[in-house]
């Protein structure tokens, strides 16, 4: 007598697949799992590897002046042309300084590193040119750089800075763990006027709670704080607060 | 309606008290939106048609196509203004006194308008009208819920509008591809919401036993989005009555996440999604099935894992940990074979009806859209490799690349889709006219080689004159320099940029004329679905 083995026949793995395409949940479940795994290795980690953002001296969060120009950089759209990441590769050095480190843009909200570099990057535009360069390179690019293909701000030195919510700022930067004290907070609307008016009684103080704060009039009309104001003062203080002359490279190495 | 209607107060209240005139103006456009919407459903509660539609008629479903009309009505309008905008843009850089130093018209909110309305207007709008037609059809039922569907179209259209003008007054993160701010958010997270449930409610009362092919793509484009939009978008409002927010991250980490969202606004909404459209839209032109169902498998579930990787190559060389750039190359280089498992699983669809390309317009569009597609899913991974994007990042390469993937392939296949949508939906018995169809192709075509190809030569000009050395060890040029030797292929990239609203103007026109004709005596197209299985298994 002979036997035949019956086996049933082997399912495909392919046929296993039926079990998505028949049931939406299951399907989603197994999306959701697909797509969370790159996200989490990738961010997760950031968060707390020690070595993610540099040890650094210099680095600070942006006086309540500093910060409103910012948020008219933010405003205007200027990371469309304009990076704040400087490579460290040998050309980008020369040209623009020291390569950019995570530590300096530690406050930034949001990043502005950028993705384009229609105009030249700006992560140490700081000092680089006078009050009266960026005023007139503001209002008309092309009466101080011929062939600049940049768009004139004009509207800039002849709009008063909105300072109502200037607390409010701060506060919701604290929110988001930029460490602004309740003293900060407090003093942010004088802190602000102190900044842009010359020789206001309040800027020790302000330099005080904020090092390396440059104080002065910076758009060239001292009756009023102008949105210009603010922007200047953002774009003089940019790559201004770490001091590479100190700064230990290899004590880095990431 | 009470929500809607409740809505009306605070948003007066917001409205008055606030310091910023744009904000007061946003406030204002919900409050008409909120009595639109009140207006809207009272009409239809008390004129007596409230009855609910039904399911069926005569054993067919009664498919719901209102929403999926309006959709696409909308992504027309939408694309000619986002390539109109695209255009104007194009010109300030040629011509920089064409930003009449004005704040609402320069380039920095211009740009922003330009991306966000080909993106997410026009193809947002293409997405859920496709989604909405091939979910019902694919699973041969009506689509759920009664005033959902049209919630989720004029609901997300009210967040474009938000999201547009918003620029155009300021009112930005300035976080590229999502620059809405907190308000605008938070709204689209609830038509998102509402999106996701009406498109897994109909694939729930599916009366097919497989839920087709493009659903899974549709659903993970839909799911990943609403997962990104959450991650990259946790902000803190400076106060109610500011339009102002700050993120949740700084820095680096804000980098990540920004770029993990943006690589993934490529991938999920321009890729998956519009893949949805093309394992719906190419088979059921050329009359065959897809090429195949296990190809259809592996390239799914391969595509949706390595994508969400690729975000860190946006941020080689900075001060992203080396790691993290690391694994973003390499999960960029492996990205290609999925890709081109889409590509192939699609092109090749037309095995037997290669015919079809002489004679049928708007199967080639598809079909060239595949190519492109091909093209820039080969580009992608060889810019991802830190060598080369060491030359290419910051510089006009990366913008020529975008445009291949976006002109070339979302806006082809999404011409191509709603050329064969609007005879269905208006139950016409064909285009007005396949031979302007044939020269939108053209027209549109030679644009897109005027625009990519300048880019590759700028882009690569600019980042060889960037670090360009003297004999004696200087750097060359000065920045101003390469700015300048831009110019002729600035004019170049607009003419080709003209050309392709030219060509999607000769389209429009062509749908209003399909539109007007006179109605199909009866439905002209059979009632037979592509099936998954009907490949070789």
């Amino acid at each position: 007598m002979t036997s035949i083995e019956h086996k049933a026949p082997r399912r495909s793995l392919w046929a296993k697949h039926k079990i998505f395409e028949t049931n939406s949940i299951i399907l989603v479940i197994g999306v959701l799992l697909v797509i969370s795994v790159g996200g989490l290795v990738e961010i997760a980690p950031l968060f707390y590897l020690k070595n993610t953002i540099e040890t650094v001296q210099g680095t600070r969060p942006y006086t309540p002046l500093e910060l409103a120009g910012r948020d008219i950089y933010v405003r205007e759209g200027c990371y469309n042309c304009h990076s704040q990441m400087i490579r460290p590769l040998r050309d980008e050095v020369e040209r623009y300084g020291h390569y950019s480190l995570a530590a300096e843009s530690m406050y930034d909200k949001p990043f502005q590193w950028g993705s384009k570099r229609t105009g030249p990057d700006l992560a140490r535009v700081g000092g680089k040119y006078s009050d009266e360069w960026q005023r007139a390179h503001l209002a008309e690019p092309r009466a101080v750089v011929p062939q600049s293909i940049m768009p004139g701000y004009p509207f800039l030195a002849k709009t008063e800075l909105a300072v109502g919510e200037i607390a409010n700022g701060l506060r919701a930067n604290r929110l988001g763990g930029v460490p602004y004290t309740d003293e900060m907070i407090a003093q942010a609307e004088s802190d602000l006027k102190a900044q842009a008016t010359p020789d206001h009684p309040g800027q020790a103080d302000l330099e005080k709670r904020y090092p390396k704060a440059q104080s002065r009039d910076f758009d060239g009309d001292p009756q009023r704080i102008t949105e210009a104001d603010a922007l200047i003062a953002y774009l003089q203080a940019l790559g201004t607060l770490v001091d590479f002359k100190l700064y230990d490279d290899k004590a880095n190495i990431r | 309606m009470l929500i809607a209607a409740a809505c009306v107060l605070p948003l007066i209240v917001i409205a008055a008290l606030t310091e910023n005139s744009g904000y007061a103006f946003h406030a204002m456009v919900g409050v008409v939106a909120a009595l639109v919407g009140v207006v809207l459903i009272a009409n239809r509660c008390f004129d007596g048609s409230v009855a609910v539609e039904p399911q069926e008629i005569g054993g067919k479903p009664n498919y719901n196509f209102g929403p999926v009309k309006f959709a696409t009505v909308a992504a027309m309008f939408w694309g000619i203004a986002g390539f109109t905008v695209g255009l104007i843009i194009a010109l300030q850089l040629a011509f920089p006194d064409l930003n009449f130093n004005l704040p609402w018209t320069n380039f920095g909110r211009l740009r922003p308008l330009h991306t966000s309305a080909v993106i997410f207007a026009f193809g947002g709008n293409v997405l859920i009208g496709t989604s909405f037609y091939v979910v019902q059809r694919t699973c041969r039922a009506r689509l759920a819920g009664a005033l959902s569907p049209w919630f989720v179209v004029l609901g997300y259209n009210l967040f474009i509008v938000i999201a547009g003008t918003g620029y155009l007054l300021g009112i930005t993160q300035s976080k590229e591809y999502a620059e809405p701010e907190w308000y605008a958010d938070l709204w689209l997270t609830i038509v998102w919401v509402v999106y996701l449930l009406v498109f897994l409610g109909t694939v729930m009362k599916r009366k097919e036993p497989h839920i087709y092919v493009a659903n899974w793509f549709y659903l993970a484009f839909i799911l990943t989005i609403a997962v990104l939009h959450l991650g990259n978008n946790v902000a803190v409002p400076v106060s109610i009555l500011s339009p102002k927010s700050y993120g949740l991250w700084s820095g680096v980490q804000d980098a990540m996440f920004q770029w993990w969202y943006g690589h993934n606004a490529v991938g999920f909404f321009l890729t998956a999604g519009f893949l949805a459209i093309m394992y719906y839209f190419v088979p059921k032109r050329a009359e065959r099935p897809i090429y195949s169902y296990r190809l259809s498998i592996i390239h799914f579930w391969a595509l949706i894992f390595i994508y969400i990787w690729a975000g860190p190559h946006h941020l080689h060389y900075t001060a992203l940990p080396d790691w993290a750039q690391t694994l973003g190359m390499t999960f960029s280089i492996m990205l290609w074979m999925p890709s081109w498992g889409g590509m192939i699983n699609g092109i090749m669809t037309l095995s037997g009806a290669w015919d079809r390309l002489r004679t049928d317009p708007v199967l080639r569009m598809m079909v060239v859209s595949l190519a492109f597609y091909g093209m820039s899913t080969f580009e992608g991974p060889l810019m991802s490799i830190k060598a080369v994007n060491g030359l290419s990042h910051y510089t006009d390469w990366t913008i020529g690349h975008v445009h291949s993937g976006a002109l070339g392939w979302v806006a082809y296949v999404s011409f191509g889709a709603i050329y064969c949508l609007v005879p269905w939906l208006w139950n016409r018995k064909q285009l007005y006219s396949l031979k302007l169809v044939n020269w939108h192709f053209w027209i549109s075509t030679l644009g897109i080689v005027l625009y990519i190809s300048a880019m590759w030569v700028s882009g690569i000009l600019q980042g060889l004159m960037w670090r360009a050395y003297t004999s004696l060890g200087f750097l060359e040029y000065s920045f101003i320099e390469t700015v300048a030797a831009m110019h002729p292929f600035y004019v170049i990239r607009a003419m080709g940029g003209a050309l392709f609203l030219t060509g999607a103007l000769i389209m429009v026109f062509n749908l209003w004329m399909t539109v007007r004709s006179e109605a199909a005596a009866d439905a002209p197209r059979a009632d037979i679905e592509p099936s998954p299985l009907a490949a070789a298994v």
